[in-house]
């Protein structure tokens, strides 16, 4: 086995070359999921972090999309080999905290390196969802977006509607797509990316109406889900309508449609915050409004839910690699972080501080859509109904909603049928993932 | 040669230019893209003839924004994904070579056992074994290091079976001429077996030379120092659907160049084809 | 032989025992919280109706995608064989589009293929071809075939032209001057002298479809609509690695495999009596 032994040695010369310049100073290591320009943020914070102090050394490693890197984090603690920092995206926030003898609450590390932590400096809406129901913050909100709605001027104008006024309500949003259609102004009305998290658990935090039993899955783990009330029922009954002569047109389960409103098919489109970058580039003339609400809800538009991703400790490490991801963390929260963090990634602020200090700048005057998201979610303090939902088993409820819905706009069901066999398999599923 | 008629000649071409179109499309379009504004690129549909910015894309792209990926230079990269490539391509066919030798020409007990031990490996999907292997990698200490991307990726039977196939056209009557000319099992295998598998282990190194090259899910697991990255990953990273905006442009430029060294792996071995095809028809 | 056997040990037995106890065990992803349950995760999985309709999935799609990859690969190199002019050239434009990297074609494939903008699509609709496959299962399982026999073409076209040029010349010649036709050579000739290939192709696409198309499942259809995508490998990816459900995926992919070394095993007892060696 020659080559064998080639590739060690070389490997061992790498590997000694790599480490020796990390004898003095404590490495944390930080696994992400950020890509594209969000990908550069996490380094440039990384490169100023280390350089505003001597103790600590962040080393970001990039493992692979979401469930990539949850998988590679799960791996290694089962390896042993656990990095400190594990970036998890809001439906693994569950399976993270279900797992208390493994990770370390963000809230224990700070006290425990001596610093103080308090949580009113931080947006209530964002905290809020990391946080287990005794007010004990988990992990430490890193990217958050929220959806709102988008549209193109120039199919507006084309067909009539009136270009600096969007539509408020759905039922707004329903004349708008019919008339954008029926004017052939574009042959489509209406899109939207992913209709699980827009349509179902935004739908339901924004009208105020609950999603599940147990303050949605918060308060505790024996919930069943509430999708087949009335509202719901009316919602996606109306939006399978549209689909049937195309003025709604559905793109696929997660972020796919965006393509159809960049290629200017859909005059209408609901999309993450997160969305906006590659619509400004695309140089289309585009607006921005709220996410909109039903007008049968009485509290409606209450407050819309955080997406997006937080960072999480492992558990089973030294005091002072504690006190390094405290250090980052105490560095992440401060303003002017914050600031280039939200302004560079279009993810939300975290601290109010920092919503503050960007409103001062003039940013949001410059860039209007960035400060809708910020609005939706703080405008009021959240219900029951309006925190977040939480399930052990999110990504595979999803997965059955998302099926029962496509069954419904190929119109192989009725609103009513697709969500009464979301619930009873969603219910099931769940119940079954609690056994485990 | 055997005459043909002119017809028939151009039945095959016009079979060959279309297999052509709907197999090398994809890499058409992304040189395509390649040579689009971003702007372009992000409305689509995307044209289907190249656009003018084949210049300015990659003189951005080679001197201006992706010399490093991450913190890591392209060379870097390249050489990474180099090695890994030629380690799985060069360990993959000297070990099934050896084991195809030893299941079909010698007689031993358990011979189809051992047989149908590594072939039933080729059954055994990645996702399942990949938590358990990573756990074996780290119990060695290969993590972080070439012999951790590279060795597990060996293990498979695909060239095994490829070989064992080969080996059984083999007259039995060359196999007992060399045995009365005194040649010994070795001397059989470098002399006669070895050149006369040669098209076969071409056509093995290009296909696992791209295996090797095209890896993702394995690198992004074992490795956890961003040095050690393929360019695959590197890629992977600089590319976002969701939620930030992405140099498509760049990115597309950069595709090009993950793609340029397998295509060249193919090129290169096309005349090992070719010279056996030379050597048959004497 | 001992450095495969070896290597095979270490990195395949010794994972696949654990996945083997992994199939009886219901836990949590971390490991923390372990019961052992025998075979109740199997009898679970075989009683999903999810899971019928995947098997069901699975053949069909495993069937279509292995006969149009060799077919296609096959008529190409055999034709690649005819044409005298310009041979390397074609084998060349052929061979390489192998060198994409999955990861990169699934990054592709939202410019190319995307069942609502790509070019692919757009093309079928001018065509007046109602074209949904993210509403209308029998379009995605063509779009799903297509993309997952595309990929496979060059990889076949490969060996099928490395086993054409070991066909020896002066037999095809001899067989011309008896008056046998082109068809008549190549199905009488050269496709017997083919068959060690094309039975190693056939293992090999078989063993393709049914494991090495999670990826494209992902990137093309995610399974769905509903589940007329799901196959069984894209299930044991999508409960193991994303939904987080060890113990299930690791009794799926277990009977996976059962079913895989069955087929295999009746592929060499059956197809490879049939094939004539040397």
């Amino acid at each position: 086995m020659k080559f064998f032994g080639f590739a060690a040695g070389v490997a061992a010369t790498l590997t000694l070359l790599s480490t020796t310049s990390a004898f003095a100073v404590t490495q944390i290591s930080w696994w992400h999921a950020m890509t594209g320009a969000n990908a550069e943020v996490v380094g440039k914070i990384s490169k100023d972090f280390n350089a505003s102090q001597s103790d600590y050394e962040l080393v970001p490693v990039f493992k692979g999309t979401y469930p990539e890197t949850l998988n590679a984090g799960i791996a290694a603690f089962r390896a042993g080999q656990a990095p400190d920092i594990l970036q998890v995206f809001d439906v693994g926030t569950g399976v993270m905290m279900a797992a208390e003898g493994a990770i370390k609450p963000v809230a224990e590390v700070m006290t425990g390196a001596g610093m103080s932590f308090d949580k009113s400096q931080y947006l209530p809406g964002i905290v809020g969802y990391y946080s287990k129901p005794d007010g004990t913050m988990l992990s430490f909100p890193y990217n958050s977006s929220s959806p709102i709605l988008y549209y193109n001027k120039g199919i507006f104008q084309k067909a009539g509607l009136d270009v600096n006024n969007p539509p408020k309500t759905w039922n707004e949003v329903w004349e708008a797509a019919k008339k954008i259609k029926t004017s052939g102004a574009a042959p489509c009305g209406y899109t939207s990316t992913w209709l699980t998290w827009i349509h179902l658990e935004n739908f339901a935090a924004w009208n105020d109406v609950s999603w599940a039993t147990q303050q949605n899955g918060l308060a505790g783990g024996d919930v069943e889900l509430k999708i087949n009330a009335p509202i719901f029922v009316n919602h996606f009954q109306a939006l399978a309508d549209l689909a049937k002569d195309g003025t709604f047109k559905y793109g696929g389960r997660t972020s796919e449609a965006k393509q159809i409103f960049l290629a200017g098919e859909c005059g209408i489109f609901t999309e993450s915050s997160g969305g906006l970058g590659d619509i400004v580039k695309s140089g289309m003339n585009y607006g921005i409004g709220q996410l909109p609400y039903d007008t049968d809800a009485k509290g409606a538009p209450q407050n819309t839910t955080p997406g997006g991703a937080s960072l999480w400790v492992f558990g089973n490490k030294s005091d002072d690699q504690y006190k390094g991801v405290a250090a980052f963390f105490a560095y992440l929260s401060k303003t002017d972080v914050q600031e280039y963090l939200h302004q560079k990634s279009g993810y939300l602020p975290v601290t109010l501080a920092a919503y503050e200090a960007t409103k001062k700048s003039g940013f949001y005057d410059k860039n209007p859509g960035r400060e809708t998201p910020i609005l939706q979610m703080t405008g009021k303090a959240p219900t029951d109904n309006s925190k977040g939902v939480r399930l052990p088993n999110l990504p595979q409820v999803r997965d059955i909603q998302n099926e029962e819905l496509e069954k419904m706009l190929a119109g192989q069901q009725t609103a009513q049928q697709a969500l009464d066999n979301a619930v009873t398999r969603g219910n099931a599923a769940i119940k079954e993932a609690l056994e485990n | 040669m055997i005459g043909q008629s002119p017809l028939r000649t151009f039945i095959a071409h016009a079979v060959l230019i279309l297999g052509i179109l709907i197999v090398a499309f994809p890499i058409y379009y992304t040189f395509v893209a390649s040579t689009h504004t971003l702007q372009t690129i992000l409305r689509p549909p995307l044209p289907l003839l190249p656009g003018g910015q084949l210049w300015n894309n990659y003189s951005e792209a080679l001197f201006g924004g992706i010399g490093r990926i991450g913190g890591v230079s392209v060379g870097q990269l390249l050489l990474n994904t180099t090695i890994m490539a030629l380690g799985v391509a060069v360990g993959k066919i000297c070990i099934s070579i050896l084991s195809a030798y030893a299941i079909v020409f010698f007689r031993f007990p358990l011979r189809m056992t051992f047989f149908w031990l590594i072939f039933i490996t080729l059954m055994l999907p990645v996702e399942v074994r990949i938590l358990p292997t990573y756990k074996v990698m780290v119990d060695l200490g290969m993590i972080d290091t070439y012999a951790g991307l590279i060795i597990p990726l060996i293990a498979s039977a695909t060239a095994t079976l490829l070989f064992r196939q080969f080996f059984m056209t083999i007259p039995g009557e060359l196999l007992e001429a060399a045995r009365v000319d005194g040649a010994g099992p070795w001397r059989f295998f470098f002399d006669i077996l070895l050149p006369l598998s040669r098209t076969n282990i071409a056509a093995l190194f290009v296909i696992l030379f791209i295996y090797g090259w095209t890896q993702y899910l394995w690198p992004l697991l074992v490795t956890n120092s961003n040095d050690m990255n393929t360019i695959v990953i590197a890629l992977r990273k600089m590319v976002s659907f969701a939620d930030a905006d992405t140099e498509w442009h760049l990115v597309m430029v950069t595709a090009m160049l993950a793609i340029v060294p397998p295509i060249l792996v193919v090129v290169l071995m096309q005349r090992w084809f070719v010279r056996g095809l030379v050597e048959s028809e004497k | 032989m001992a450095p495969q056997l070896a290597i095979t040990l270490v990195f395949f037995y010794w994972p696949a025992g654990q996945a083997l106890y992994q199939s009886m065990l219901r836990q949590d992803p971390f490991g923390l919280r372990t019961r052992f349950v025998w075979f109740a995760n199997f009898r679970k999985v075989l009683a999903d109706p999810a899971y019928l309709n995947s098997i069901q999935v699975t053949v069909v799609f495993s069937f279509a995608t292995a006969i149009v990859a060799m077919c296609v690969a096959l008529l190409l190199a055999v034709m690649a064989e005819k044409a005298v002019r310009g041979k390397g050239l074609y084998r060349t434009l052929l061979i390489w589009p192998y060198a994409v990297a999955p990861a990169i074609a699934g990054m592709l494939w939202l410019f190319l293929f995307n069942p609502s903008i790509g070019s692919l699509a757009y093309l079928l609709r001018s065509l007046g071809i109602a074209w949904d496959p993210l509403l209308n299962g029998t379009h995605a399982m063509i779009l799903l075939v297509s993309a997952a026999a595309w990929k496979q073409i060059s990889y076949n076209f490969l060996f099928f032209v490395a086993g054409l040029q070991a066909v020896p010349k002066t037999l095809i010649e001899a067989a011309a001057m008896d008056g046998a036709g082109e068809t008549k050579r190549f199905w009488t000739i050269v496709f017997p002298l083919l068959a060690p290939t094309t039975f190693f192709l056939l293992v090999v696409n078989t063993v393709y479809a049914l494991f090495d198309t999670f990826g494209i499942v992902h990137a093309v259809t995610g399974g769905g609509p509903g589940k007329a995508t799901e196959t069984l490998v894209y299930k044991v990816y999508n409960d193991g690695f994303v939904n987080l459900i060890l113990g299930d995926s690791a009794a799926q992919s277990v009977i996976l495999m059962a079913i895989v070394i069955a087929l295999t095993a009746i592929q060499f007892r059956y197809v490879e009596r049939k094939v004539h060696y040397g």
